[in-house]
């Protein structure tokens, strides 16, 4: 999809189950029918009070992008640890 | 010139400099090689260390750089002298010697102090003619050196997800920051501490240093806990730190990703690209941690990479 207003390519976005587009270029925001409504009652529900946790967790749960490596919010650091593997030490100090 | 005729060059300056006005050296220190590299070589003779930039470094970008480092003197390692010398058709500069973290014990990474050295940095103002930070050029590098390396399974996969980055981050656009003053090649190897053993950390080589996204210097560390190599508790110690000194690459709170994607995923391109091209030419199979950050890589193509600005609070 293109930008109707700047005619950048458009990219998709999942924001709390709402898909959104927006541009590439000037970054506006393109909602299809109904996705304001649902952002709206998004908010709406951020704003209550949210629900006690259900577990505790041994790690605090750490924001990581979605194409992040799979082990996040369980041990992390798979490589890291204690032993740190060799390759990565190196890793850490080179450009 | 030889290969061995520039260190030896460098060695002549940097004794001259750690004796001035003496004929001779007669301290009995040895001159080591702390890097011989194409990207730059160094030399140190007791407190002294010289260092030869690229070849084809512009002097006075250069000199601009330097003018950052001897302005910033509690976040960079100033230099010694804000002159530069000649040695074998290479621009060199003299600096103080620090004492780097050891890469034997890389678990004890001074975390904090690079968040806070960071912040620092990214809130100080840049003087006027600061050329761009260097990082987006250095990743473009990267990926052509893979391409030059030849055919290899894994580079599909690394070369798709630069092509889905914003032009920006591969240094075919400007940066959407032209005013933020960024380091540009930040790892635990850009950190030293002066005096021995307890001095302040700081910040060291200026070549890459410039005005642009300030992401980028957050965006290696980010980079290895996303794909699982940087334990979260270091991650986060970092991350705090930089909050807590008032950096502006991120939200002062909430979900820092948005704001770290783009660059992020820069890195990691970068790192597998270097890994490749570095595995074909030593004639050796990727390991396991080269081997997750292509992975990383991999995963990318199934999530567009996010617009920082349009959402970041």
């Amino acid at each position: 999809m293109q930008c109707p207003k700047c005619h950048a390519p458009m990219h998709t976005y999942n924001r709390n189950g709402v898909q959104i587009e927006q541009c590439s270029g000037c970054r506006g925001i393109f909602l299809d029918y109904g996705e304001l409504e649902a952002l709206t009652r998004v908010e709406a529900q951020w704003s209550q009070p949210a629900p006690p946790p259900a577990a505790p967790q041994a790690y605090p749960s750490a924001p990581a992008p979605a194409w992040g490596a799979p082990q996040h919010g369980g041990h992390g650091g798979h490589y890291g640890g204690h032993h740190r593997h060799k390759s990565f030490g190196h890793m850490l100090f080179s450009s | 010139m030889t290969t061995d005729a520039l260190p030896t060059g460098l060695a002549a300056l940097v004794r001259r400099a750690a004796h001035p006005g003496a004929q001779d050296c007669s301290c009995g220190v040895t001159d080591t090689v702390l890097a011989d590299r194409d990207d730059g070589t160094v030399v140190r003779h007791g407190d002294t260390v010289a260092k030869a930039h690229a070849p084809g470094t512009d002097p006075e970008e250069l000199a601009v750089r330097v003018s950052v480092a001897a302005a910033l003197p509690d976040v960079l390692l100033p230099p010694l002298s804000s002159a530069s010398a000649r040695v074998h058709d290479r621009t060199v500069t003299l600096w103080p010697y620090g004492t780097p973290v050891d890469p034997e014990t890389p678990e004890a990474a001074p975390w904090e102090a690079v968040g806070a050295l960071l912040a620092r940095l990214h809130r100080a103002a840049a003087p006027a003619g600061l050329p761009p930070m260097r990082g987006p050029a250095k990743a473009a590098r990267a990926v052509a050196r893979l391409g030059a390396a030849g055919p290899h399974p894994a580079a599909a996969p690394v070369l798709r997800a630069w092509a889905a980055l914003p032009g920006w981050a591969r240094a075919e656009a400007p940066m959407p920051d032209t005013t933020t003053l960024c380091h540009g090649d930040l790892h635990l190897g850009q950190l030293v501490r002066r005096p021995e053993p307890a001095g302040p950390w700081l910040l060291i080589d200026v070549d890459d240093l410039g005005v642009g996204v300030p992401a980028w210097d957050l965006a290696r560390p980010a980079a290895w806990y996303a794909c699982g190599l940087l334990p979260p508790d270091e991650w986060h110690r970092f991350l705090a730190a930089y909050r807590r000194h008032g950096g502006p690459a991120v939200p002062a709170d909430g979900d820092p990703w948005p704001a770290l994607d783009v660059a992020a995923r820069a890195l990691t391109v970068q790192t597998a690209a270097l890994a490749i091209a570095k595995s074909m030419a030593a004639g050796q199979p990727l390991d396991e941690v080269q081997q997750a950050v292509i992975d990383a890589c991999d995963r990318m193509g199934t999530v567009p990479p996010e617009l920082a600005r349009g959402f970041a609070s």
